[in-house]
């Protein structure tokens, strides 16, 4: 399975100043992939140059077999750029069928489109009058025109409402199963933690991190915190069993070594416990560690 | 394909002329001159043998020399550094579709809006002719000309003014230049040009360097071109002197080479952009 987009140790300068240095990742078909990384990071500079519309001053880079902004890649890949912004005085509507004829597509999926990203009661009115969130779904649904090997979406979700959010990823999911190949920044962690097989996570302008979520966790190696509910009159006993425990509330906090785990659970439950929770480094946690080690 | 993408852009762009005011602005403007015009023209000129529309296209050359110009500056300035300013340009790049297709689907849509201004303009003002002057019929393939030369004038000003907003990338900036290109070559070119002339009291500069300097303007070849065309009331205009010293085809061929020029300056200036 040859990959949808490859780039191999790129490099960016503004005049003096490093965006991008030696960065290689590959995106294979059908896998969604976070961008990760602090504002100026270099996550709209990477995608503007995937995308052709800015050179790299190093380094290579295959866009479905193709060079970055030839004719060719540009009919395989879709962007949704960070700001979506469109003519004031056309509607949704007209917007879309000029970007589907602009594609060779028939200009009569201009109402399907709008309907896939919720728009379609508001197809007629004009784009001066929308929301922020609402020229985003605009941006969205210009970007599943034809069938794009490759989405290159710039914070996809930045304006949208919780459903919305939800709704895309479900849009995303979808587009995945037939084979697209994603790329999106964000700078929502949660919802990227739960709806992408991989992560790229960048720090001024250096790839610090790369790889599934569960491979970056190991990575990091960070404590996992144990909260333990002890039984009526048991508290003092726990504190006692357990040095280092930190009173929160009702419960206790503990935090363990990936590798101690099983060991310490072993000894919890002889001690007189009501409940137990484990809570793995979260995505935030990971990211921080990943982006501060290198960043500073 | 390639036309049907071409066309695309011109829909759209010629919706937002439509919703900008633009069409109905640009044909009132032309149409209420060109009537001034043939009301003007109406008052007995003492010209012999020639028709009242042919007295009305010679005013209506003088006319068009600016207005068509001015026109064609203030649809085109924001062709592409509004799209910059609205921050549209970037997701436009990013699609299958060479830059002077862009370029050639504004090109198209802003024609047809000067085509619909200037006809509805010149149209008046020979029907004007006509209801008082029958012999005016004689007059028509003047204004033909005077029609068909026009669209072609604002071409080549609306390809110069893409040219300028590819190099502005601004707005306010490509408005700038835009103003001085219509100064410079609409007003102080010919003033320039009368200077040297009357300095150069004939000599080598009027009779060679004069010539070549007005086909060189596109303003001052369609001029050129549309009074040349109609020597009989070739006097009444200023380079009236010179126009009958340059054969027709010089002329025309300015007149038909510029638009061509003006789009290859435009496309040349628009590749240059990075968003
Ligand atoms: N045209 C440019 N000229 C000079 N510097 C630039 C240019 N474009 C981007 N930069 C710089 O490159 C760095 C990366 O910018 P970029 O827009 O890629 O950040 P980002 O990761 O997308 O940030 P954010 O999360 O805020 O969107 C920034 O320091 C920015 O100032
Ligand atoms: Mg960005």
């Amino acid at each position: 399975m040859t990959s949808t987009l490859t780039i191999s140790h790129l490099t960016k300068r503004f005049d003096g100043f490093t965006a991008l240095n030696d960065v290689s990742f590959s995106v294979a078909p059908g896998s969604r992939v976070a961008l990760l990384g602090h504002n100026g990071a270099g996550k709209s500079t990477m995608m503007k140059i995937i995308l052709g519309l800015i050179a790299g001053d190093g380094g290579s880079i295959t866009v479905c077999n193709a060079a970055p902004g030839s004719a060719e890649a540009r009919a395989q890949v879709a962007y949704l750029p960070e700001n979506a912004a469109f003519h004031p005085a056309l509607t949704g509507e007209e917007q879309l069928r000029q970007y589907l004829r602009l594609r060779g597509e028939n200009p009569a999926q201009a109402m399907a489109l709008l309907d896939r990203v919720g728009l379609a009661h508001a197809a007629r009115r004009r784009i001066g009058t929308y929301s922020k969130g609402m020229r985003q779904r605009v941006g969205l649904a210009q970007a599943l025109i034809g069938h794009p090997r490759l989405l290159v979406l710039d914070e996809p979700t930045s304006g949208l409402d919780p459903v919305s959010r939800r709704d895309f990823y479900a849009l995303l999911d979808g587009l995945a199963a037939e084979g697209a190949a994603i790329l999106l920044s964000s700078h929502a962690l949660t919802e990227v933690e739960a709806r992408t097989d991989h992560i790229l996570i960048l720090s001024k302008g250096v790839l610090v991190a790369e790889g599934a979520l569960v491979d970056l966790r190991r990575r990091a190696a960070l404590p996992i915190v144990m909260t333990v509910v002890p039984q009526p009159g048991q508290g003092a006993d726990l504190a006692a069993a357990l040095p280092g425990a930190v009173p929160v509330g009702g419960a206790y906090q503990i935090t363990c070594p990936q590798e101690e785990k099983l060991a310490l659970l072993g000894r919890i439950a002889t001690l007189g416990v009501a409940d137990l929770e484990v809570t793995p480094p979260s995505l935030e946690d990971i990211y921080s560690h990943f982006s501060r080690r290198d960043g500073q | 394909m390639t036309l049907n993408r071409i066309l695309a852009t011109t829909g759209t762009e010629f919706r937002i002329a439509v919703r900008n005011r633009w069409v109905a602005i640009a044909t009132a403007l032309m149409v209420v001159f060109a009537l001034v015009l043939a009301a003007a023209g109406a008052a007995p000129t003492g010209d012999v043998g020639v028709d009242r529309l042919s007295v009305t296209v010679a005013s209506l050359t003088s006319l068009s020399v600016y207005l068509v110009p001015l026109l064609a500056l203030l649809m085109s300035f924001d062709a592409i550094a509004g799209e910059v300013e609205r921050g549209t340009l970037p997701l436009l790049l990013t699609y299958p579709i060479p830059r002077v297709e862009i370029l050639l689907g504004k090109l198209f849509a802003h024609l047809v809006v000067l085509t619909l201004a200037v006809g509805a303009g010149y149209a008046a003002a020979g029907a004007a002719a006509l209801l008082v002057d029958g012999a005016s019929i004689a007059g028509l393939p003047a204004l033909w000309r005077l029609t068909w030369s026009s669209v072609l004038l604002g071409a080549t000003f609306l390809g110069a003014g893409y040219a300028l907003s590819a190099l502005a990338r601004r707005p306010s900036g490509a408005a700038g230049l835009a103003v001085g290109l219509w100064l410079g070559l609409v007003v102080l070119y010919d003033l320039g040009l009368l200077a040297a002339v009357v300095a150069n009291d004939g000599g080598r500069f009027t009779t060679e360097v004069f010539p070549l300097a007005l086909l060189a303007n596109p303003a001052d070849a369609f001029r050129l071109f549309n009074l040349s065309a109609a020597e009989a009331t070739a006097a009444a205009a200023g380079v009236g002197g010179a126009a009958a010293t340059i054969p027709l085809w010089q002329s025309a061929a300015s007149v038909l080479l510029w638009p061509l020029i003006a789009l290859f300056l435009a496309t040349a200036a628009f590749r240059r952009v990075r968003p």
